[in-house]
């Protein structure tokens, strides 16, 4: 009988728990290892530039002569490449995401030198 | 004959979120002729090879589709070992194969739950989508993006799977595909759910031949061809037969899929059972010269990848057929005649990714 089952998934639909997170309240722990936001050892830096030439969406800009590294975290596409090609290691990527933002930041201003 | 009336449907449209733009052409409530148009979302991918190393292109071939990323990155790959003559290691070519059939089972269950949609059933497009959260899951665990994996590598894989991890993963799949069959039993057996697809959208055998249908459109027609028949990846190891109906119509294509689902659980078990020890990458020496052809089995159909090198690390071309830009003639075919109501579940038949289509 369709009813009889409808009522009875109904029912056992009623004693769960919900099937969503109650975010923002409760937010699931990143996974080990998810690529989330990148981040930089800034003092390991020798502002080579290769993370620039090499970045697929163009997010990091570096000037070696006035010693500036920045990334736009908006256009970066957590690929991890700059983590793999950074001669220096400076790099590394946090598994959380990047917090969201009422405005469009464009480069991280706090790198800037 | 009566009066004629165009309609114009998409790029926006609250069913069909692809940016595709038809003209109706209707008398009363029959579509009698359709013309289409895409090219909103062209965002030059292909040039792009100009301008990055061919490396570093593996990630770009990634985004050129939000939903098979991992497998346009692997074919990408494929096409540039082909090149090279790269052999890559047995392992990686199973974990190859472990992450393109997790693919297709979140690309079936999202067409599942958009095909619910469309025909309104907002419940079963939520329960679907909720099975499809567990393998997203999985595949965030194991590889670090939740659908851009950004897993490919030329030469192999960037990441590996444990094999303690992969047990894990098994035992949880088992749980997902006793969810995975509740809910089809209602795309399967539900009167409502059948009164909108069987008989809607017919493509007959010669048709979908004639038209170059690819994917579950061409296996719901009744032909039994699916790349994975050929070997690539670690798919000649693991006795793949395909799926194939032969209803031909919009209750068939949903019958190919839900079919796949339960395949691509095997399969993966299958890759399981039989993943050997080992390397997962070889080191890449050189630049590519030369151009090769790789193709592979999308959850939409075959994708076509065409690369060009002269030696140089910048390629020369690069050029991708996508499985929905072959479904559009067989997807002109089927909507001329039918009902105005039924357009947007059959242009979702054809699982539409225009995105991919245009790049
Ligand atoms: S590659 Fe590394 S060392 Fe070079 S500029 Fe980028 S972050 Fe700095
Ligand atoms: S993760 Fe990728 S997109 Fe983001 S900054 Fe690094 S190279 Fe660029």
């Amino acid at each position: 009988m369709p009813i009889a089952k409808m009522t009875s998934s109904v029912l056992k639909i009623l004693g769960k728990k919900p099937s969503t997170r109650a975010y923002p309240f409760y937010k699931r722990p990143a996974f080990k290892d998810a690529r989330g936001k990148i981040v930089i050892d800034i003092p390991l830096c020798i502002y080579c530039g290769i993370c620039m030439r090499r970045c697929p969406a163009n997010a990091i800009f570096t000037n070696i002569k006035e010693k500036v590294w920045t990334i736009d975290h908006f256009r970066c596409v957590n690929c991890k490449l700059c983590v793999d090609v950074c001669p220096k290691k400076c790099l590394s990527m946090e598994s959380d995401q990047a917090l969201p933002s009422t405005t469009r930041l464009g480069p991280e201003p706090s790198l800037k030198k | 004959m009566g009066k004629q009336t165009i309609i114009p449907f998409g790029p926006q449209h609250p069913v069909l979120p692809e940016p595709i733009h038809l003209d109706l052409v209707c008398e009363d409530e029959k579509v009698v002729d359709v013309i289409p148009k895409i090219g909103f979302i062209h965002r030059g991918l292909e040039k792009l090879i100009e301008k990055k190393e061919f490396t570093d292109f593996v990630h770009i071939a990634d985004r050129v589709c939000g939903i098979c990323s991992f497998i346009h990155g692997m074919t990408y790959c494929m096409a540039i070992e082909g090149v090279m003559n790269i052999e890559v290691p047995p392992r990686a070519q199973y974990l190859r194969v472990i992450w393109s059939e997790f693919s297709r089972i979140h690309s079936h269950l999202l067409w599942l739950g958009l095909t619910a949609d469309a025909f309104g059933f907002e419940n079963l497009f939520m329960a679907t989508w909720r099975i499809r959260e567990h393998i997203l899951d999985i595949i965030e665990e194991t590889t670090g993006g939740r659908v851009i994996f950004g897993a490919s590598k030329i030469g192999g894989t960037r990441r590996d799977i444990s094999n303690d991890k992969l047990k894990d993963i098994l035992k949880e799949l088992e749980g997902i595909e006793a969810q995975i069959r509740e809910c089809s039993e209602v795309f399967l057996k539900d009167s409502s759910v059948k009164s909108r697809l069987v008989g809607v959208g017919v493509l007959t055998k010669e048709d979908a031949y004639k038209l170059g249908a690819v994917g579950p459109m061409l296996r719901a027609s009744g032909h039994d061809y699916d790349v994975r028949m050929s070997p690539y990846a670690a798919y000649q190891e693991l006795d793949f037969v395909p799926v194939v109906e032969n209803s031909c119509d919009s209750y068939g294509r949903c019958v190919v899929r839900i079919k796949e689902l339960y395949q691509s659980c095997r399969l993966i078990e299958k890759a399981v059972a039989k993943i050997p020890e080992g390397a997962i990458e070889t080191k890449i020496v050189g630049f590519p010269k030369g151009e090769y052809f790789a193709r592979s089995e999308q959850p939409r159909g075959e994708v076509v990848y065409y690369v060009k090198g002269d030696g140089t690390k910048m390629l020369k071309r690069f050029r991708v057929r996508t499985p929905t830009f072959a479904n559009l003639p067989p997807l002109l075919k089927v909507l001329t005649g039918c009902q105005l109501a039924d357009v947007p579940i059959l242009v979702l038949t054809i699982d539409p990714c225009i995105s991919c289509t245009e790049r």
